[in-house]
C-alpha cells in the first residue's frame, strides 16, 4: 500500500495523520485516505476534485503533472506527500 | 444597543466590549489566521465565521456554547466534463468557493436559513443553520450571468444581500461587476434591477446598462424597505421603489468614492458612507479619514470627522468594515490599517478602540 504523509501546517486546522491506502493513481490512493478523514478532504481539493491552487503533491519525489485527475501513477511502495506550494503567500 | 463587535481581520477574529464608556478587545479566536466576515443571526444568536486559509481554501465556522466548530462551506457543483467558461481576460472560470463575500440571516419566519454570496459568483442557502448548502442554479445558469466581472477582486461576486423584512422571499443582491439582481419567489427566479445607475468606467453606450455597475455595497431599510442605497465605483445613488430604479446623488464632499455604506433602520433617509480621494488612489483625502452622513434622503451630507485621525491617515475602509446597531445609535468602523473607532451619538464623535490590530476587513455588532 502507498503511504500517504501530509504537510504539518495543515495539522492544525484538520488533522492529517500519515496513512496508507491502496490504489493506481494519485486519485485513487488519496480518495481512500479522505472517506476515512472527510473533513480533510477540502483542504486539498477544491469544489470540483482538483487540487487547490496553491497545494502540491509529490510522488516519490517528483510533483505530480495531472493536478485536476489526479491521474499520476502510484506504485504499491510510493510514497505520496501533501505539502503546500510555495506560491500563494 | 450592542455592546459586543466581533471585527474579522487578516490574522484573527477578535471580539470587543463595551466596558463601563470605553470598548475594549477582550478575546480573539483563530488567532493567525485571515477571517474575512462575520455573522450574528439575530434570530438564535447562533454567529458565522468565514476564514480563507489561502492554501488549504475557504472554511467556515460556527459558533457554539464551547467555542467554534468548522461546518460545510458552500461548494460549487461539478463542472460539466467539457464545459468552457472563460472570464473577460480569458482565463477559465474555476467553480469552487473563491472568497465568502456575503452571510445574512433569512426572514423572521425562516429559522436557519442562511444566505451566502461567494466569488465567483455563485449564490448559496442552507435552511439548517450551514450544516448544508444549495446552490441557486436559477441565478448561477441565468444566462446574464455570464456578463457578469471582476471589480476590485479578480472574480465577479456577491457581496450584499438584503432580505425584505416584509416578505423573506424577496431578496435582493449586490453583484461586483453585475448590478442589483432581486427574486420576489424565494430564488426561484432572478431578474436584473438598478436602472439609473451610471457607469464611468464603461464606454457611452453601456455606461447605464445595469449588468455594468459596479455596486459596491446595497443597503436597505428596515422599516422603509422600498428605500435602498448604493455606494457605487463612482458615485452614490438612492432608491425608493425597492431598487427598481436609483437617482445619483452628485457632488458630495469631499468624495462620492468608498466602498461601505450603511441606512438607519428607522430612517430611511439616514445614511452613512466612509469617503475615499476615487479608484485610482483610494485614500482618505488630504490624509483626513471621515464619515459622510445624510439625513435628508441625499440633499445635503454632513462630514463627520471628530476624534477621527486628520493627519496623514490613510485607512481604508471595506464595504463590510462599517456598521450600525440595530437601535441605529453606535456604529463602529475598522480600517485596512489596524484602526478601530466606535460613535455611540451616530457619528457626530467618535472613540478609538485601537489602531494596532491586523488590517481589517469586516465589523459587525453582535
Amino acid at each position: 500500500m502507498a503511504k500517504v504523509v501530509f504537510t504539518p501546517n495543515v495539522q492544525r486546522h484538520v488533522g492529517c495523520p500519515a496513512a496508507e491506502a491502496a490504489g493506481t493513481t494519485v486519485r485513487e490512493v488519496l480518495e481512500r485516505v479522505f472517506a476515512d478523514n472527510p473533513q480533510a478532504r477540502s483542504y486539498v481539493l477544491d469544489d470540483q476534485a482538483a487540487l487547490r491552487r496553491h497545494m502540491t503533491i509529490f510522488v516519490d519525489g517528483q510533483m505530480i503533472r495531472d493536478r485536476a485527475r489526479l491521474g499520476d501513477a502510484v506504485k504499491d511502495s510510493s510514497t505520496i506527500h501533501v505539502f503546500q506550494a510555495l506560491s500563494g503567500g | 444597543m450592542s455592546d459586543r463587535l466581533l471585527v474579522s481581520t487578516r490574522k484573527g477574529l477578535f471580539t470587543v466590549m463595551r466596558n463601563g464608556g470605553d470598548w475594549d478587545i477582550t478575546g480573539v479566536d483563530f488567532l493567525g489566521d485571515n477571517v474575512t466576515l462575520t455573522l450574528t443571526d439575530p434570530r438564535d444568536g447562533k454567529s458565522y465565521a468565514a476564514l480563507d486559509h489561502g492554501h488549504f481554501g475557504v472554511k467556515l465556522h460556527r459558533s457554539t456554547a464551547n467555542g467554534w466548530e468548522e461546518i460545510p462551506s458552500p461548494a460549487y457543483p461539478p463542472k460539466p466534463e467539457g464545459y468552457e467558461e472563460k472570464d473577460m481576460w480569458g482565463r477559465e472560470i474555476n467553480w469552487t468557493t473563491t472568497k465568502i463575500w456575503a452571510l445574512t440571516a433569512g426572514g423572521p419566519d425562516q429559522p436557519g436559513t442562511i444566505w451566502c454570496g461567494t466569488l465567483p459568483g455563485g449564490l448559496f442557502r442552507s435552511s439548517d443553520h450551514g450544516q448544508s448548502w444549495e446552490m441557486m442554479r436559477t441565478l448561477w445558469d441565468h444566462p446574464l450571468r455570464k456578463k457578469w466581472a471582476g471589480g476590485g477582486a479578480d472574480w465577479p461576486g456577491i457581496h450584499s444581500i438584503c432580505v425584505d423584512p416584509r416578505n423573506a422571499k424577496q431578496v435582493s443582491i449586490g453583484v461586483s461587476t453585475g448590478g442589483i439582481w432581486h427574486t420576489a419567489d424565494g430564488g426561484a427566479s432572478w431578474a436584473l434591477r438598478g436602472e439609473g445607475m451610471r457607469a464611468e468606467y464603461m464606454p457611452p453606450e453601456q455606461a447605464h446598462d445595469p449588468i455594468s455597475q459596479d455596486v459596491h455595497c446595497l443597503a436597505q431599510c428596515r422599516a422603509a424597505p422600498q428605500r435602498m442605497w448604493v455606494q457605487h465605483h463612482n458615485g452614490i445613488f438612492v432608491s425608493s421603489d425597492e431598487g427598481k430604479t436609483f437617482t445619483e446623488i452628485k457632488g458630495v464632499e469631499p468624495s462620492v468614492f468608498g466602498f461601505p455604506v450603511v441606512v438607519h433602520p428607522k430612517e430611511p433617509d439616514t445614511a452613512w458612507f466612509v469617503p475615499e480621494i476615487k479608484d485610482e488612489k483610494r485614500i482618505p483625502r488630504e490624509g483626513k479619514l471621515a464619515v459622510t452622513r445624510t439625513r435628508d434622503g441625499g440633499k445635503s451630507f454632513e462630514v463627520l470627522s471628530k476624534g477621527l485621525p486628520q493627519a496623514h491617515a490613510y485607512d481604508v475602509v471595506y464595504r463590510h468594515a462599517l456598521a450600525l446597531d440595530e437601535p441605529g445609535d453606535r456604529l463602529a468602523l475598522g480600517s485596512t490599517t489596524g484602526g478601530l473607532w466606535v460613535s455611540e451619538d451616530q457619528g457626530d464623535s467618535w472613540a478609538c478602540v485601537t489602531h494596532t490590530l491586523p488590517p481589517i476587513y469586516a465589523v459587525r455588532f453582535a
